[in-house]
């Protein structure tokens, strides 16, 4: 098992976060300027498209209860080493405590030492900072596209 | 979640070197993080309380067990605070640099 847990709080609710989660317009803003597609039902794809078109990741919508957590399947698309270890599993938590929002995500894979995991990790604390920054102020942290 | 709170926790070596811990092997329980250190098992647990007050170490339950991991986003938040996008490569070529000249993490 692979895995890492990732948390910041942010002063916004908990349905504005989730808008910033599953809306193109929003990731685009924040995650690298990819878009998260979806209709976000249990059981639809989801995939993740970079600006220049390519889908890098995809996978199905395994838990949503929104505005609270949603479960993705997800597999690494572009990069054969990774798409090799299979789908991993990301979950994200959304809870409300004291006029700010925590959320949680946790990705994880039943691969030892997986390269997936490693490669995820580097871009979610940049990500989330942005998120953060997009929420509480209106502004995203510029970034250079990843990868 | 106040960075101010973040940087008294980084403020001490004791709670640095269970951080390499945890990066060098995340998800471990409070009896694996004690293997090994000077401290007692009662200052790994505070020191770990400081940590999870700055949301620099998160815990989860797996089972019975509760796991640790290290949480790296307060510390990005505290880097986007003061580097533009402009300084951030040339820092990153620097740091990588210093790191290859020295070979070795530094304390």
């Amino acid at each position: 098992m692979s895995e890492f847990v990732y948390v910041t709080y942010i002063r916004t609710t908990p349905e504005a976060l989730w808008e910033a989660l599953t809306k193109p317009e929003f990731t685009r803003l924040y995650w690298f300027g990819v878009s998260m597609e979806s209709t976000w039902e249990k059981g639809t794809p989801w995939k993740m498209i970079y600006p220049d078109g390519r889908i890098t990741d995809s996978g199905k919508v395994l838990e949503v209860d929104k505005p609270r957590r949603l479960v993705l399947k997800w597999r690494n698309e572009f990069m054969p080493e990774l798409t090799a270890e299979g789908f991993s599993r990301c979950t994200f938590e959304i809870e409300s405590a004291n006029g700010v929002v925590k959320l949680t995500i946790l990705h994880e894979i039943d691969v030892p030492e997986s390269k997936l995991v490693k490669a995820v990790s580097g871009g979610w604390p940049k990500i989330l900072s942005s998120l953060k920054s997009l929420l509480e102020t209106g502004k995203a942290i510029e970034q250079k596209p990843a990868r | 979640m106040s960075m101010d709170a973040v940087f008294k926790a980084l403020g001490d070596p004791s709670r640095r070197e269970l951080l390499d811990r945890l990066h060098a092997r995340n998800g471990q329980t409070l009896g694996e993080l004690c293997e090994g250190q000077d401290m007692t098992r009662q200052a790994v647990t505070k020191h770990l309380g400081i940590l999870e007050d700055a949301n620099l170490v998160v815990t989860r339950k797996r089972g019975r067990e509760k796991l640790h991991y290290l949480n790296p986003v307060p510390i990005h938040e505290v880097a986007d605070r003061w580097i533009s996008k402009y300084e951030r490569s040339r820092l990153r070529a620097l740091s990588d640099l210093k790191k290859q000249f020295e070979g070795k993490t530094e304390n």
